[in-house]
């Protein structure tokens, strides 16, 4: 046992957090630290800057632009490019659909889609969720008929996130109504630019609009992008959402909001001195701290398990659910450190991630009550929290 | 970066493993509880026999110069069978004050005792004002010519009744708390004016109250230089916490294997218990805390011996945090899964929830440990 780095690992880490630090645009940085949203540009612009790099998607065989970057450089360039703060590359084509098409996509989908999700030239959103599919995905309705060379897709998506910006969309469809639920699935890709198609935007109880229902009213899709084989699509599906976990615990995006929360603790004042010179207040943060150096370690323990035999590891569902609570115990306490301040209404109406008004109370304080409220997701997406207990339980307990 | 243990240390867990799966089954430890020391003197001299005695001492002290994580194996597996014998008190505590402070005469002599099985220690430091404050000493020690002369009252002594000697902190100089001014001393139990009062703990262990009434020691006794202990006592803490972390990650892994085979046998409304969704979330649950503990419990054994002791502190508090937490998690959704059987002492889990919770309470609980962290300032800087 042995908590260190090898000289090699401690001089990629280097490596990576000059990176960050050099490259990373100011103006994207202050967002992240001040919990503001992000636009479309911002990150097409950083995940160009990662791709001029090479960095872009580490995690894919070298043929199609990966690194071979270890199990550890990897939690490394992770942990550091949480930290800097900057944004991870958009999840949907880089760590969903990639996967899969480098899996089960024939060579024409590959050479067509996976440079251009590298550089964020399409833009894909994922059509899984429906209204009524929610945690129990299987029981999806929308569906695709084949007829002539094309399937007539009819349905609807749900939660669909950044839909309004997406190019592309990779959809669960009902190929074979008559199947058993998860037999009769197929794994379609949608070009969002077709007739029929609509997005609606969802409103957030944060204000924000992050996610949207998409319409399918009679939607031609050549049968070319059916991904794999007609009914298989759960089987991809699985394998996506095994992939979906990992990196989830986002310790690394932790550390960079709780150093955050200290700041502003330290500029806040409670009864004439420095919140966070209240004892009370100190212990609180203390707490969440011990909470995610456990869950540094227990990621680390699953890193070093992955060096050795690189299969998914049902931990996965350790790390969802400890990082998720974490990270919403994060915007629990800088909402505290808001304080009174977290009353107005200063979020922005517009894409323009500004309130176009002059603020009320500390310059910092507009985004933290709507983090706040937005952050309940992480427990609900990516496989509720509920759902991975069942998975610890099968999966590790054999109940 | 590596979590695995390597082969030598892989055999030590297996013989550990199998000696407390021969020895220490559930029916045996209530025997042992019952000998007049109240653990057993048989298994002792097994533990001689492993090697075990003498894990962290120097080859020439009869050890075989083994590290935290060596201690950590063992300690898993006295915390997995529950067991009762004074290897913390004897080999990690007095051990480790002897190792890093002794000198090479005291050393000689009582390290290879200790390895052979044929000596058992105490460390007196606790007193009843002190509650987890380890420089919190009022005993005194003055200087009578040649000799040094000990006056005061130290409390829960671990396995102080059993004890042939004992290592006793003192205070030569300064006021309650001050960091500087403490001894160490080691003093024949039979010592004239030591009067030791021996009892049960609520986890089937033993303790005692000591009393120093005008006892004489000769200077030779002195462990390390008189007025400089403070330091080597909180080294020797540390590694004692780190020790306990490991004992507790071994009882919890145990409640939460012995939970979960329960819920797949008791059967309710026809059928096993383990198939009630609100069941299997307390268990998820277990799991969860279960595995936070033991990352942090090595966390905890990997930076034992760091001699940043910055470092070493906030870790190791923040371990101590983590153990008490998870602690009450697991043996609490133990004892509840149990339902009625868990509350009865024939059944195994509700002593490991007894055996959790003195721990959190050894050398500080969750909360103190919390408040230390938090005016070290935390884990993380402020941006």
């Amino acid at each position: 046992m042995d908590l260190r780095f090898t000289p090699e690992e401690t001089a990629f880490r280097t490596e990576v957090r000059a990176f960050m630090r050099d490259k990373l645009p100011p103006a994207i940085r202050t967002k992240m630290i001040e919990g503001r949203r992000l636009g479309k540009e911002d990150l097409i612009t950083w995940q160009r800057i990662l791709n001029g790099k090479g960095w872009a998607v580490p995690h894919w065989p070298k043929e199609w632009g990966g690194t071979g970057w270890s199990a550890v450089q990897m939690y490394l360039f992770r942990d550091e490019m949480q930290q800097a703060p900057a944004p991870e590359p958009l999840p949907f084509g880089t760590n969903m659909l990639g996967p899969v098409l480098i899996a089960f996509g024939n060579e024409f989908q590959k050479k067509r889609f996976l440079p251009r999700i590298a550089n964020l030239d399409d833009w894909w959103c994922q059509g899984f969720s429906e209204p009524g599919a929610g945690s129990d995905l299987a029981s999806l309705k929308t569906s695709a008929k084949r007829a002539s060379g094309h399937y007539i897709v009819n349905g609807q998506k749900t939660w669909t996130t950044l839909a309004q910006f997406a190019d592309w969309i990779f959809c669960l469809v009902r190929t074979d109504p008559a199947a058993k639920k998860q037999e009769g699935i197929s794994f379609l890709l949608i070009d969002m630019k077709l007739p029929g198609i609509t997005v609606r935007p969802i409103q957030t109880i944060d204000g924000g609009h992050e996610v949207n229902e998409v319409f399918f009213d009679d939607v031609k899709v050549p049968v070319e992008n059916l991904v794999g084989e007609e009914n298989k699509g759960w089987n991809y599906a699985k394998f996506l959402l095994g992939n979906e976990r990992t990196g989830i615990a986002r310790v690394g995006a932790s550390k960079a909001r709780l150093r955050r929360l200290k700041e502003l603790a330290a500029l806040e004042q409670a009864g004439g001195k420095p919140l966070i010179a209240d004892e009370r207040f100190r212990a609180k943060i203390a707490a969440a701290e011990v909470e995610l150096k456990a869950l540094e370690m227990t990621e680390l323990r699953v890193v070093a398990a992955r060096t050795r035999s690189n299969k998914p590891d049902p931990a996965s569902s350790i790390l969802k659910i400890k990082g998720s609570e974490i990270q919403q115990l994060i915007t629990e306490l800088l909402l505290e450190v808001v304080g009174p301040y977290a009353l107005p209404d200063q979020t922005p109406h517009d894409e323009s991630d500004r309130w176009n008004e002059p603020p009320v109370g500390p310059e910092w304080a507009g985004p933290l009550a709507p983090q706040y409220f937005n952050y309940r997701k992480t427990t609900i997406y990516g496989g509720s929290n509920e759902i991975q207990k069942n998975i610890i339980c099968k999966a590790i307990l054999g109940l | 970066m590596d979590f695995a243990l390597n082969d030598e240390q892989r055999l030590l867990q297996q013989s550990v493993e199998r000696l407390f799966a021969d020895r220490y089954q559930f029916d045996a430890r209530k025997r042992y509880a019952q000998e007049p020391a109240g653990w057993s003197g048989d298994l002792w001299r097994q533990y001689a026999e492993l090697g075990l005695l003498g894990l962290p001492f120097a080859e020439e002290h009869g050890g075989i110069a083994g590290g935290s994580v060596e201690t950590m194996i063992v300690m898993e597996q006295i915390g997995r069978a529950l067991a009762l014998e004074p290897y913390l008190a004897t080999v990690v505590l007095v051990g480790g004050l002897l190792q890093l402070g002794g000198n090479e005469k005291m050393q000689a002599e009582i390290l290879p005792k200790i390895a052979g099985g044929e000596l058992t220690l105490a460390f007196a430091h606790a007193e009843r004002q002190a509650r987890y404050d380890l420089a919190d000493v009022t005993a005194t020690v003055r200087r009578d010519g040649a000799n040094f002369i000990l006056d005061g009252a130290k409390s829960l002594v671990l396995h102080g009744d059993s004890a042939k000697k004992l290592v006793i902190s003192a205070r030569l100089s300064g006021q309650r708390s001050d960091r500087e001014g403490l001894g160490l001393f080691l003093v024949d139990a039979g010592a004239a004016g030591v009067t030791i009062r021996g009892y049960g703990t609520v986890d089937g262990q033993r303790a005692a109250e000591v009393q120093l009434s005008g006892v004489r020691i000769d200077a030779g006794a002195a462990i390390g230089e008189p007025g400089k202990a403070y330091q080597l006592i909180e080294r020797v803490a540390d590694r004692a916490m780190a020790a306990l972390c490991a004992e507790a990650v071994g009882a919890m892994a145990a409640m939460q294997e012995t939970t979960v085979d329960y819920m797949k046998t008791r059967k309710q409304f026809g059928v096993t218990i383990g198939s009630f969704q609100a069941l299997q979330h307390r268990a998820a649950e277990m799991v969860v805390a279960l595995e936070q503990a033991r990352s942090m419990a090595m966390l905890a054994t990997m930076i034992a011996a760091d001699d940043d002791v910055r470092a070493r502190r906030q870790a190791i508090s923040a371990a101590k945090v983590q153990i008490g937490r998870s602690g009450r998690i697991v043996g609490q959704a133990a004892i509840q899964i149990h339902g009625g059987i868990g509350m009865t002492m024939e059944a195994k889990v509700g002593h490991y929830f007894k055996r959790l919770t003195t721990i959190d309470t050894m050398f500080g609980d969750a909360d103190y440990h919390l408040g230390l962290l938090a005016e070290m300032g935390g884990l993380i800087a402020a941006a």
